[in-house]
């Protein structure tokens, strides 16, 4: 059980500070000619450092596109995109690599765990990445899994012998142990049942949010809305609307 | 990252003993074939290796290679005695005959005839009895693999029961007394090996004109060898020094016969499979693993940190096959040559070729994966 492991969640943030990512007109299209698919239609978007933000809508509307772009994974084809300070297109492929490293951490839809390596392994390499010597590295990874409510027995298991939330709470902890600054999941809950989301997305919200970290959430999964300090609202290719609260959109939307 | 990369490599049982097992193959059909060759191509001059004592090998002028024995006068053995820079010179006989055996069957032999006074040019290692018991009459030394092997002899139960000292054979209507076995490197025609006297042998031997081999000489100190072979080929001879006349039987085995191509044809097909099994199995692998690779992409490592990871995959799989496959290979060879008169050489060099080729082979594989993984674009991990 997660949520007795669990210290309170933290309140939301009452005042954002500085923005972490600003993205003004971006545009992405795949392909070319008549089977051209454009993705991104020119997306205004800001998030600021300290808040959780959701980035809902359709199947298809871009929701993944956005993450990839703001990730450093994906390049855009026009528009503005600062991440944390940085725009990708001014660095090359080596720098926007190394700067993912430190900065970005990734919860991914399916886990993507390495199978052969166990769960501590498994949250030690963003920091073995970044130069940290592994026996360093598995200590804070240790640190980490322990928060989020891993025992002993559990850090050596292998990811395909644990559930699906408990390898979801292996990517949580593996996207927070370099102490990134941007944080983007892509629909964390898809692969979970209602109540195992519902437990992760509050782990998240109590561990990965901080003063200086913003975390972008993309899902479609209404469950979890109610963790968000705002939630962007994306179709087509733009963003329509960004609402301040869960409640101003249950409200409106 | 190292860690990270072996253990993903480990983590895929299967694949990862199906690579190896593909390389252990490869390495292995690499090894085996040379192994033979060279073997096989160190038996054309083993007769010059054994006789290690001369400098200089004279022969007719147009022998193509050691066993083209093509008779001299026993005159040129003083000619070449008499050449300046000349230590010392002897003839030696060397000849095909057949050997009767008890049962009545025959058994071609080389006879090896010894200069009577010196008995310059025999057998490197005696296994029973002495060199200088060839002065008995009648006397021959046999080889270790020919008294075992075809020289045995046909006990009435059918058990074959190796030739000793004190047996008699019928060599060419001649009786001969074996007073010795001496240890020889095994021949090309793997026949056995009958050592006498030179006065003996040309006495078996079908007369001829001319019976003399070849003469075996001795450089003094200080002269220059490639000189007085050079001397010696005024004489109408022809000289080699012992490394030259065994590059030339070795070329002329190389040119004339079609063992380089049955050899490269089966190391071409040891290459092939180790390409195929190997390559496609590392291949495999990494696509099963792209995902991984993507992963760790889009967390921040680099194209060339990548590069390191998948050499290190392919360097650990091939160091594992490229040892298994050589073991596997030399254990093999090993047990054979203690049973059997197979041709066998593993030298160092042939070691540094295969284990070129077994690179070659992970390179080759690798090479496919890591282009594979450059151009992977990160983008796939939010894929689902």
């Amino acid at each position: 059980m997660i949520a007795t492991q669990l210290p309170p969640a933290p309140a939301k943030t009452e005042t954002p500070n500085q923005v972490s990512v600003r993205c003004a007109n971006v545009t992405k299209t795949f392909g070319a000619g008549r089977t051209a698919v454009r993705a991104l239609r020119g997306v205004n978007l800001d998030i600021r450092a300290g808040e959780l933000m959701m980035l809902v809508g359709p199947s298809g509307c871009g929701k993944t596109t956005l993450i990839s772009v703001i990730a450093g994974v994906l390049s855009r084809d026009g528009g503005d995109c600062s991440v944390l300070g940085r725009d990708y297109i001014r660095m090359s492929t080596d720098a926007t690599t190394e700067f993912r490293g430190r900065n970005i951490g990734f919860v991914f839809q399916a886990w993507n765990l390495i199978p052969a390596l166990t769960a501590v392994e498994n949250v030690s390499v963003p920091l073995i990445i970044n130069g940290i010597r592994r026996r360093d590295a598995i200590a804070r990874a240790a640190e980490i899994l322990f928060k989020v409510g891993f025992d002993d027995r559990m850090m050596q298991s292998f990811p395909p012998d644990l559930s699906g939330g408990q390898q979801q709470r292996i990517a949580i902890a593996r996207s927070l142990v370099h102490d990134p600054r941007l944080i983007v999941c892509d629909e964390p809950t898809s692969a979970l049942d209602s109540e195992t989301g519902h437990k992760v997305v509050q782990l998240m919200r109590t561990l990965a949010v901080g003063k200086d970290r913003a975390l972008l959430v993309v899902t479609h999964d209404a469950r979890i809305f109610e963790f968000a300090d705002r939630i962007a609202q994306m179709d087509d290719g733009v963003i329509k609307r960004v609402f301040d609260s869960p409640e101003e959109m249950k409200v409106e939307g | 990252m190292n860690f990270i990369a072996i253990k993903m490599l480990l983590g895929d049982r299967a694949k990862y003993i199906g690579i190896v097992i593909g390389l252990t193959f490869a390495s292995f059909l690499l090894t085996w074939p040379s192994a033979l060759f060279t073997g096989v191509m160190k038996r054309t001059f083993s007769f010059v290796t054994d006789v290690g004592l001369p400098d200089i090998w004279v022969v007719d002028p147009q022998a193509q290679y050691i066993e083209d024995v093509k008779p001299l006068r026993d005159t040129e053995v003083l000619r070449v005695r008499g050449t300046e820079g000349v230590q010392w010179a002897v003839g030696l006989y060397k000849g095909m005959l057949r050997a009767r055996m008890d049962d009545g069957t025959f058994q071609n032999c080389t006879v090896v005839g010894l200069d009577d006074a010196t008995l310059i040019g025999g057998p490197p290692k005696m296994v029973a009895g002495e060199l200088a018991d060839l002065r008995q009459a009648d006397s021959v030394i046999v080889d270790e693999t020919g008294a075992r092997g075809k020289l045995a002899k046909k006990q009435p139960d059918g058990r074959r029961v190796p030739l000793k000292i004190g047996d008699t054979l019928e060599l060419n209507d001649h009786r001969c007394i074996v007073v010795g076995i001496c240890r020889i490197t095994q021949t090309f025609q793997n026949v056995p090996v009958l050592y006498t006297t030179y006065s003996r042998a040309t006495t078996i031997a079908p007369q001829e004109r001319k019976l003399l081999s070849f003469v075996i000489a001795k450089a003094k100190p200080g002269t220059d060898v490639s000189a007085l072979c050079q001397r010696i080929g005024r004489l109408g001879l022809r000289a080699y020094t012992p490394y030259e006349f065994k590059k030339l039987t070795f070329w002329y085995f190389l040119k004339y016969t079609g063992m380089p191509i049955n050899f490269l044809t089966v190391v071409t097909l040891g290459f092939i499979v180790g390409i195929a099994i190997s390559g496609q199995t590392f291949y495999n692998f990494t696509l099963d693993n792209l995902r991984y690779f993507g992963t760790l992409k889009a967390m921040g490592t680099t194209n060339r940190k990548l590069l390191r990871m998948i050499s290190l995959q392919a360097a650990e799989v091939g160091a594992i096959g490229y040892g298994l496959g050589v073991g596997a290979a030399s254990a093999w060879g090993g047990f054979l040559s203690g049973r059997t008169q197979i041709a066998f050489s593993l030298p160092w060099p042939l070691l540094l070729v295969s284990a070129s080729a077994v690179l070659v082979i992970c390179i080759g594989a690798a090479a496919v994966s890591i282009r594979k993984v450059m151009k992977l674009e990160p983008a796939m991990v939010f894929r689902s």
